[in-house]
């Protein structure tokens, strides 16, 4: 069962267009990672996903058609996006930053969740009144994170999460992902251009360029399709 | 001594006004960017609405809370029309609206009330008190007390309720409001209805300490409430409520003691503007945009 189905996805910004008919889809549990170098539309696919760009051709959630809504309605439908660079509230304390992730949930367990992913990302505990603004930009793509998680997401889309990470924080953070989606059925949509990380932690991948999909296959396919190795996990 | 009190307190009296105006002007600013040059007109509007209702038999208090209701929906329909289209144009652009808006608001309120002094009777009975030989009107207490429990009111919805953390997030990262669900257009009708609606009240109580109700009641307490808000910082509603009052009594003590500032008291919050300008620009209390990559 798919989670997110995207079909013929089509758009750009004004008259410049991006995006020239992508089909792709995410299953119930699955982390795919989307590759491609700068300019090839990574972001641009996200942002059409979640509603930030006009787009046409057809995002199905569970079944349920969702291009043409706004932005904050995908998000209560439980779409959780990380957007590139910094997703942080930076005047907010970084406990606000995660009451500001729970807003459109009514449920009790909005302190416990606080509470687990301070758990998961002890150094957020640490900082907890602390403006989000003044933090490392490792720590403040952890609190990014943990803020989408924070809307008990079903699908997280994260866009770039290794930007102008230090290598560590990196691999730290892909660790917490790789292991978030076994102990969560959190499913993972991933852009990024560190395949070797990316690959890593998804059971499947897609290779976009110049706005098409070029290959498509499980990591292990991809990890060893010599186009791939060429041009994104730097190997001859 | 007892006049240095008297024009302290007269100082304070003006002072809160200018810092409820202030506040407003911070709370727009906070959530939309927008310095909103027609904020003292639109409390002056609402004023005219409270006046009216008064004139046609209604108890002060009660035209207060009328008045203010309406101007609470005035606030967002402004927004909702107004301001919506034009909120992601530059900020130019917006500068120039909220300036249109200012001169539109003006006549329209003269077209509807006309030009004629007008009486707004007080919300406090004529009681005082002589404290240490200065004398301590209810008026003034009550001016006080409206203006330091709505300033308190504020910052409870800002900071302790959920509607104000969705204000606050909006005015940090819209975008990111957005993908967390939350609807930053109507956070910022929001923002701008209660802004509208602080003004009301603000007015209601302002007007009656002066001599009359006119057209320009509002105007030099822009100016004044514009100085606060630079003195304490745009982005600190604390910095509003400081600035305002120590431009108020920075007024009051200037007029009674700087012989040549007697007939252009409004030189005083120019200077103001002018020295926060030069020696701290991001205000008393303004945050520099802390930013680590």
């Amino acid at each position: 069962m798919s989670v997110l189905k995207v079909h013929d996805l089509r758009g750009g910004y004004g008259p410049v267009r991006v995006l020239h008919g992508l089909s792709f889809e995410v299953n119930a549990g699955e982390i795919v990672v989307i590759l491609g170098a700068n300019g090839s539309g990574k972001t641009t696919t996200l942002r059409a996903v979640s509603g930030m760009l006009n787009a046409t051709g057809s995002v199905l959630l569970h079944g349920e058609e969702v291009l043409g809504r706004s932005p904050e309605r995908i998000a209560r439908s439980r779409v959780a996006h990380v957007p590139q660079g910094r997703g942080t509230f930076p005047e907010l304390t970084v406990e606000e930053n995660l009451r500001v992730g729970a807003y459109s949930r009514s449920d009790s367990a909005i302190a416990d969740d606080i509470d687990r992913w301070f758990g998961v990302f002890p150094r957020l505990k640490e900082r907890r009144h602390q403006q989000a603004g003044s933090m490392s930009g490792g720590e403040q793509q952890m609190l990014a994170v943990s803020r989408a998680l924070m809307m008990n997401p079903e699908l997280l889309l994260l866009d770039e999460p290794s930007l102008g990470l230090a290598p560590l924080v990196t691999q730290e953070l892909f660790e917490q992902l790789g292991t978030l989606n076994r102990t969560t059925s959190i499913s993972m949509l991933v852009v990024e251009q560190n395949a070797n990380l990316a690959l890593k932690i998804a059971q499947r991948g897609y290779v976009l360029e110049a706005g098409l999909i070029v290959a498509s296959g499980t990591a292990a396919e991809l990890k060893s399709n010599d186009e791939v190795r060429k041009a994104y996990l730097g190997m001859a | 001594m007892t006049l240095f009190l008297q024009q302290l307190m007269n100082g304070i009296g003006n002072g809160v006004v200018y810092a409820s105006v202030a506040l407003a002007l911070v709370l727009i600013y906070r959530t939309t960017g927008i310095l909103n040059f027609a904020q003292g007109e639109m409390a002056l509007f609402s004023t005219y609405i409270t006046w009216k209702l008064t004139d046609a038999g209604l108890g002060i208090i009660a035209a207060i809370a009328v008045s203010t209701l309406i101007a609470f929906v005035f606030g967002a329909i402004i927004e909702r029309v107004l301001i919506r289209p034009v909120e992601h144009a530059s900020p130019f652009v917006i500068l120039i609206v909220t300036i249109g808006m200012f001169l539109a608001i003006s006549s329209i309120t003269v077209t509807i009330f006309g030009d004629d002094e007008k009486q707004l009777p007080s919300a406090f009975s004529e009681r005082a008190w002589s404290v240490a030989d200065v004398s301590v009107t209810l008026e003034f207490v009550g001016l006080v007390v409206v203006l330091a429990a709505e300033c308190l009111l504020l910052w409870l919805l800002l900071q302790r309720t959920k509607l104000g953390l969705g204000l606050r997030a909006v005015a940090s990262n819209p975008e990111s409001a957005r993908l967390v669900g939350i609807s930053s257009g109507t956070m910022l009708m929001f923002g701008w209805a209660i802004a509208a609606a602080l003004g009301a009240i603000g007015g209601a109580v302002y007007v009656p300490t002066t001599p009359a109700l006119t057209a320009g009641s509002m105007q030099a307490v822009l100016v004044y409430a514009l100085a606060a808000a630079t003195l304490g910082g745009f982005d600190s509603p604390l910095g509003a409520v400081v600035g305002g009052l120590i431009v108020g009594v920075a007024e009051a003590l200037a007029i009674q003691y700087v012989e040549p500032l007697h007939d252009i008291t409004l030189v005083v919050p120019f200077i103001l503007i002018g020295a926060v300008l030069l020696f701290k620009p991001t205000g008393l209390f303004g945050r520099r945009i802390v930013e680590r990559v």
